[in-house]
């Protein structure tokens, strides 16, 4: 569908714009910005995906939640001059990114991948919601247990946070 | 006769020394005598079996005595035996060494009475006649060796018995250090023989080597190797010099040890491997030419020396190179085939051993005799002698027959066994009789020096004179009936020599011209020492540079010390390698140290403490693998 | 072009790429902590890529395990920058160091 290929391919460009903004911006509120519109722009991937679910997730834990946190942080540990400085392996960094980039684009184009053409349409927050749930090949477990590790995580940063 | 009984000869010293050693010396300090007593009741004991050994031997079949061998040591394929040969040259020997031994015993109480380690002494000689009477019986070259070893040892510690004396403590320093450069010899050709043969039998080995089996250039270096240990051992050229300096020791441990015993030791070695020296030319004709040199060259040091025990030192090299002389040239006609083998390997032993046992006697009284007069003066010098004739007419008496035996005038002891040799030398080697000929003069010349210079004349000394106590005298006096007779009781022929008649000797044109050389040389002492017709000091004065040769011993204390010793060995070469362990081992060591150390610093820069860097490293490392499996799979 | 797995895959890895040039390189700790947030993602959109492609569900119930751990993970670490700034008023990730020889 042509449409779907547009959108993918500005949706792609705007991704990969914002996290070059991310990584190379000096101002670190600016890149928490950034790191917000990156996150948007995923959402619309995984529409293009059809995976509206997932999408919606994203923006709601992603923007909504972790964007928030990150924009709080940067004011709470505000360091008037330094803002966000290149470190000392910024050279060998490139170069590992760039290596990986290559053997990853490699991988991807040299694999025969069993494709199935055609795209599932129904909403696919029951199947899901089938996997999550059901009896003996569902992940009822890591779901629990996905609960307790959130429990232990806001327990746990609280404890750090707190003043004595 | 049971193997008991003969190892108990062996056995009892050994016992009394450790019964000295532990129990009288730590708890029975206050009554020294007991030693003497377990000494001489375990050397006598010794010599009672001993006598009883030689009889049942000359009773024998063959004159041999077959003694079973027992193991000792078993280390994979090699076995080590201690085993002992009782035969007619072991019989002999065991006669000689605890008679001497026993005389000097008795004689010590008297000589060591009062000293500060006369525990320690009887200790050590017995220690010393346990193990040179296991040497004469082993019957391998392992426990001979460990005999052999054991007689180097106490002569270490009796010659540096006086210790506090720095010259004592250098002499027998010296003594030790020289001969083993000879038993390193000594072992080397042990072990060759061991590689060559597998075995350490001295008996397998005798058989390999007249048939024929061991020969060759292995033979020769064996035989020469185990000759260099007798070269240490009896002090021939060119290690003679540790004797002379061996007189720094009491008197009887010069008697015994450097007389009558050990240094006849090499003699015995030799004797006892004869049929292996035999079967090889090069080696026998080595042992005759440095025998015959020796001989010589030591009689011409023995002719200017001021110090009694000196010159009997020199004395005793010189006839000690007569043995290997004689020894030397039966073989010579044994290797070239002028006699027949059976009957030229019981002769040569026969004439070599013969000297060694008349040897035994004569010079042994030699050497009590000076220390009885050192008794009474208080020297060794003779400078500070002359006239003792009067003050101590038994030492001067018996002194004068062992000089007249040693110079081989007829009919007593050493005039038997040397023309033995002579005769030997004269039919093989005439260039070997030569210089034993010419020794003949050398040696009245010299020992009649002494008794001139010593019992003649004014007294110059001060010291108050006086007779030796009785029981020294008496030990003298037995060995001086043996210097008599020895000769005369067929212990020539039971060995297996020719024998001569009493009167038909005289016959012989040799005998007559070595008695004529022997009278020129006592003549020649007496014009110079006794009457005085020509003047000593005059003599000196115009063949001042031979003097000087030889009253500085050819220089060869100083070859060897200085040049060998202190410039070549311990600056050049062991300067060298002290110099290599101290920067080359020592560095490479130090080194990698360092180089770990370096490294480790160079390395631990890798950790920064920072997050990032670590993360890269991880990062990396994945990488790697997946790059690794991609290209390799 | 039509697009296919393949340009998401390779969307994803040029996001997972750019986001490890993030964390190794910049010295800003909360930056890091982005950095981290973008390689997530980035892997996220490979697995719903490949549920949408291969079709199963089960890539997308991965997601939403990852979402569920990523806003932990973002909390502590938030927290724990927080309390590293009180005490050394510094959020450089290069002094940071007290582990160092």
């Amino acid at each position: 569908m042509i449409g779907l290929d547009i959108a993918f391919w500005i949706l792609a460009v705007v991704s990969v714009c914002a996290a070059l903004a991310v990584v190379l911006m000096r101002d670190v509120f600016r890149a928490a910005l950034f790191l917000v519109l990156c996150f948007l722009t995923v959402a619309g991937i995984y529409v293009t995906l059809s995976a509206d679910f997932l999408a919606g997730a994203q923006v709601l834990i992603y923007v909504g939640a972790i964007g928030v946190l990150i924009i709080f942080a940067i004011m709470l540990t505000r360091e008037s001059q330094r803002g966000s400085p290149q470190g000392r392996l910024r050279l060998p960094a490139l170069l590992i990114g760039l290596f990986f980039l290559i053997t990853m684009l490699f991988v991807v184009l040299n694999t025969d991948w069993h494709v199935v053409a055609e795209i599932p349409t129904q909403p696919t927050t029951s199947a899901i919601a089938q996997a999550l749930f059901s009896g003996e090949d569902g992940f009822v477990l890591a779901f629990e247990i996905a609960a307790a590790l959130l429990l232990a995580a806001i327990i746990g940063a609280i404890v750090l946070v707190r003043e004595k | 006769m049971s193997t008991g009984v003969i190892f108990a000869i062996i056995l009892l010293p050994l016992f009394s020394f450790l019964v000295i050693s532990f129990v009288l010396r730590p708890f029975f300090k206050h009554r020294p005598q007991l030693s003497w007593y377990t000494t001489i009741g375990a050397i006598g004991t010794s010599l009672a079996l001993s006598i009883w050994t030689f009889i049942e031997v000359s009773a024998a079949e063959g004159h041999v005595l077959a003694m079973p061998d027992y193991e000792w040591l078993a280390i994979g394929d090699t076995v080590i035996n201690i085993g002992v040969t009782v035969d007619a040259l072991a019989a002999v020997m065991l006669i000689v060494v605890t008679v001497v031994s026993l005389m000097v015993q008795f004689y010590s109480r008297g000589y060591m009475h009062g000293d500060g380690g006369y525990i320690r002494y009887f200790a050590f000689m017995s220690l010393f006649t346990a193990s040179m009477l296991g040497l004469v019986l082993a019957d391998n070259l392992v426990f001979l060796f460990l005999f052999w070893e054991g007689v180097g040892l106490c002569s270490y510690l009796l010659i540096g018995f006086w210790f506090h004396k720095p010259e004592a403590a250098r002499a027998a320093m010296k003594a030790f250090v020289v001969t083993r450069l000879g038993d390193f010899g000594f072992l080397v050709a042990i072990l060759l023989l061991y590689a060559k043969t597998g075995t350490f039998d001295i008996g397998e080995l005798q058989h390999l080597a007249l048939a024929g089996t061991l020969g060759g250039a292995v033979l020769t270096w064996a035989a020469i190797g185990v000759f260099s240990g007798a070269i240490g051992k009896s002090a021939q050229f060119p290690l003679h010099t540790w004797l002379p300096d061996a007189m720094e020791g009491p008197t009887p441990v010069s008697a015994l040890i450097h007389a009558a015993t050990m240094v006849a030791a090499g003699v015995y070695l030799v004797a006892r491997m004869f049929p292996v020296f035999a079967s090889d030319a090069t080696a026998i004709t080595t042992v005759a030419v440095i025998g015959g040199f020796t001989a010589i060259f030591a009689a011409t040091m023995g002719l200017v020396m001021n110090d009694i025990k000196r010159v009997l030192a020199y004395s005793t090299i010189s006839q000690l190179g007569y043995m290997m002389l004689g020894l030397g040239v039966v073989g010579m006609a044994v290797a070239s085939g002028t006699i027949s083998t059976e009957h030229g390997l019981a002769l040569g032993v026969a004439v070599g051993i013969f000297h060694l046992f008349t040897h035994a006697f004569f010079k042994a009284l030699l050497f009590l005799g000076a220390g009885s007069v050192s008794h009474a003066t208080g020297t060794f010098d003779m400078r500070m002698m002359g006239g003792l004739r009067k003050a101590m007419p038994w030492t001067y008496l018996m002194f004068l027959i062992a000089s007249l035996s040693l110079a081989g005038i007829w009919p007593l002891a050493g005039f038997w066994s040397k023309e033995g040799i002579l005769t030997h030398a004269w039919e093989q080697v005439p260039l070997l009789f030569a210089l034993g000929f010419i020794t003949v003069f050398l040696t009245a010349f010299y020992m009649f020096r002494v008794i001139f210079l010593t019992f003649y004349g004014e007294y110059r000394g001060k010291a108050h004179l006086h007779e030796s106590p009785l029981v020294m005298l008496l030990p003298m006096g037995i060995l001086t009936i043996l210097a008599v007779i020895a000769g005369l009781i067929g212990v020539n022929e039971f060995l297996g020599g020719h024998s001569y008649g009493f009167f038909e000797a005289l016959t012989h044109p040799l005998a007559w011209a070595s008695l004529c050389l022997a009278g020129a040389g006592i003549f020649l002492a007496y014009a110079i020492y006794g009457a005085k017709w020509l003047s000593a000091a005059s003599l000196r004065q115009r063949f001042a540079p031979i003097y000087t040769l030889l009253s500085h011993k050819y220089w060869f204390d100083e070859l060897y010390e200085n040049l060998f010793l202190m410039r070549l060995l311990i600056n050049g070469i062991f300067g060298w390698l002290h110099w290599i362990d101290d920067h080359i081992i020592d560095g490479a060591v130090n080194g990698i140290a360092t180089v770990t150390v370096m490294g480790g610093s160079l390395i631990r820069r890798l950790e920064t403490g920072q997050l990032q860097a670590y993360g890269m490293a991880i990062f990396i490392g994945i990488l790697a693998i997946v790059a690794f499996l991609l290209i390799f799979s | 072009m039509s697009v296919g797995l393949e340009h998401f895959l390779i969307l994803s890895a040029v996001l997972f790429a750019i986001g490890l040039y993030g964390v190794l390189a910049k010295r800003n700790a909360v930056v890091i902590l982005m950095s981290i947030e973008i390689m997530l993602n980035a892997v996220n959109i490979a697995m719903v890529a490949f549920s949408r492609y291969g079709h199963f569900i089960t890539g997308q119930v991965f997601v939403i395990f990852i979402m569920v751990v990523a806003a932990a993970e973002v909390a502590v670490g938030l927290a724990l920058i927080i309390a590293i700034y009180r005490s050394r008023k510094t959020v450089d990730a290069e002094k940071f160091d007290l582990m160092k020889w």
